[in-house]
């Protein structure tokens, strides 16, 4: 039977969580690198085996870890995240230029094919490559030296590229997502980019269908509609049907259209899944209620999602890359709160149960399916 | 030998516990054994600090980085003035470790 293995990067360590398909009885291994943030953990598709972790520390700086045994054990791989060329400036809070300066690395996306091949995303935004396994690690420049770069400015958490997406299909592509940046698309492997955001409208930019500086929270994709791409901006649910050339708001009757993640159903492109957040200055969820929103028509139409959920007196945030899907069936949704509590629905999202409740606040969340 | 006294974080990283020594070159009798050699020697022996106590490329220590020897806060001295005798002839250990943060 197979079996599930959940990657959970929180405030101070990581942690795996394992169980069979019942996805019912859970193991929980950790904490690994106790009392560092784990910004990301990330498994190969190509070899399960192969996991990623991007630690870093106030005081230590940016450390990246290898595991070639599923988590087991750990090696040390590069951390040598250096811009290329010209290093340039960026606009800062009040604006006035700043020169991009490595902070640390939020997202790692391995290759669909090759282990040994990985993107990471960084803050100040960047995006870094490494075909050997992470020791040694590339700028794709163009993305930051495009000629809006000198124009992007940090949202509230910084200037970070925290979403990668590696187009399935059309195997040059790449989509990146950036606060407060925006979308951007390659379809050269990252030779060069377009700035992918018409029809967002962000009120809190001079001009709220400029070119470049929407703070888009996270982007997903369904494998099997590539082009297809379904958005949570900052204020705004978005979706796309011709890869990011044009956006339209699916945001319909949600209570607040605010929040971090999304995530697409693994085998219904249309199944989406969201967790409402009141505001940008109240981190936390309307009516003290934590309910995900799942909309099976492709956006406009949401259901919540309660059953297993507190639904009273719950405060908690769930941050843009603390959701994600397993590709069983039923298909498995998992999120992690800012309170500690990874939950997890062995059914599509209509009952729910926490793995876990007592974890340093989660920042992420991973899941992959083993043989 | 030097004696390197790591914080409790970078132990872990280095897969070390207690102190660690460190040879630095023989510069003969005018050569000063400096923060630098020390870092660098460090460093060349556990590769995966690297980045960790000072930037890999302009080696500038880390904000939250403090080096202390001989009851002295050295964080602020010039990378290449020389350590404190003591800590060169290994009476006493070189003490890097992390700011004091938190409430």
């Amino acid at each position: 039977m197979s079996g599930v293995r959940v990657l959970v990067g929180t405030r101070k360590g990581a942690f795996t969580l394992t169980s069979d398909g019942k996805r019912s009885d859970w193991r929980v291994d950790g904490p690994h690198f106790g009392g560092w943030e784990i910004y990301h953990l990330a498994g190969s598709p190509a070899d399960p085996n192969r996991l990623y972790a991007s630690r870093s520390s106030g005081w230590f700086g940016q450390v990246m870890q290898r595991s070639d045994d599923g988590g087991r054990s750990w090696t040390t791989v590069g951390n040598d995240f250096t811009y290329a060329g010209e290093v340039g400036d960026h606009l800062w809070y009040d604006g006035t230029p700043r020169p991009w300066e490595f902070k640390r690395i939020w997202h790692i996306e391995p290759s669909r094919d090759d282990p040994d091949t990985v993107y990471a995303g960084a803050e100040d935004a960047a995006l870094y490559i490494s075909r050997d396994g992470g020791l040694k690690w590339t700028e794709l420049t163009a993305l930051r030296q495009h000629p809006t770069g000198p124009t992007w400015q940090p949202g509230a958490g910084g200037m970070c590229l925290h979403t990668i997406i590696l187009d399935p299909v059309h195997k040059d592509r790449i989509f990146v997502a950036i606060s407060a940046a925006g979308a951007f698309r390659s379809d050269d492997a990252g030779a060069t980019w377009l700035p992918i955001n018409k029809g967002l409208r962000s009120g809190e930019i001079p001009d709220d269908d400029a070119e470049v500086g929407h703070c888009v929270h996270r982007i997903a994709q369904h494998p099997a509609r590539p082009d297809t791409l379904f958005m949570q901006k900052h204020w705004d649910v978005m979706r796309s049907d011709d890869a990011g050339g044009h956006w339209r708001e699916i945001s319909g009757e949600l209570p607040s259209d605010f929040g971090f993640p999304i995530a697409v159903h693994a085998h219904e492109p249309e199944t989406i899944y969201v967790v409402p957040i009141k505001s940008d200055s109240e981190h936390f969820p309307p009516e003290g209620k934590l309910r995900v929103y799942r909309s099976r028509t492709g956006g406009d139409e949401w259901e919540p999602l309660t059953n297993g959920l507190p639904q009273s007196d719950c405060y908690v945030n769930v941050y843009r890359d603390a959701m994600a899907v397993d590709t069983l069936d039923p298909c498995g949704i998992y999120f992690g709160t800012s309170g500690g509590q990874v939950y997890r629905s062995a059914d599509n999202g209509d009952t729910w149960a926490p793995i876990v409740r007592d974890l340093p606040a989660v920042l992420s969340v991973e899941v992959q399916v083993l043989a | 030998m030097i004696r390197v006294v790591l914080p409790a974080h970078l132990k872990g990283l280095a897969h070390v516990t207690g102190e660690v020594r460190v040879e630095v070159p023989d510069l003969g009798t005018d050569g000063a054994v400096t923060q630098r050699l020390v870092l660098d020697a460090l460093e060349a022996r556990y590769p995966m600090l690297l980045g960790t106590i000072r930037d890999r490329h302009s080696g500038e220590r880390r904000a939250f980085v403090r080096f202390y020897a001989c009851e002295e806060d050295l964080s602020n001295e010039s990378p290449d003035t020389a350590l404190p005798h003591r800590v060169i002839n290994g009476e006493e250990p070189f003490i890097i470790l992390g700011a004091m943060a938190g409430g």
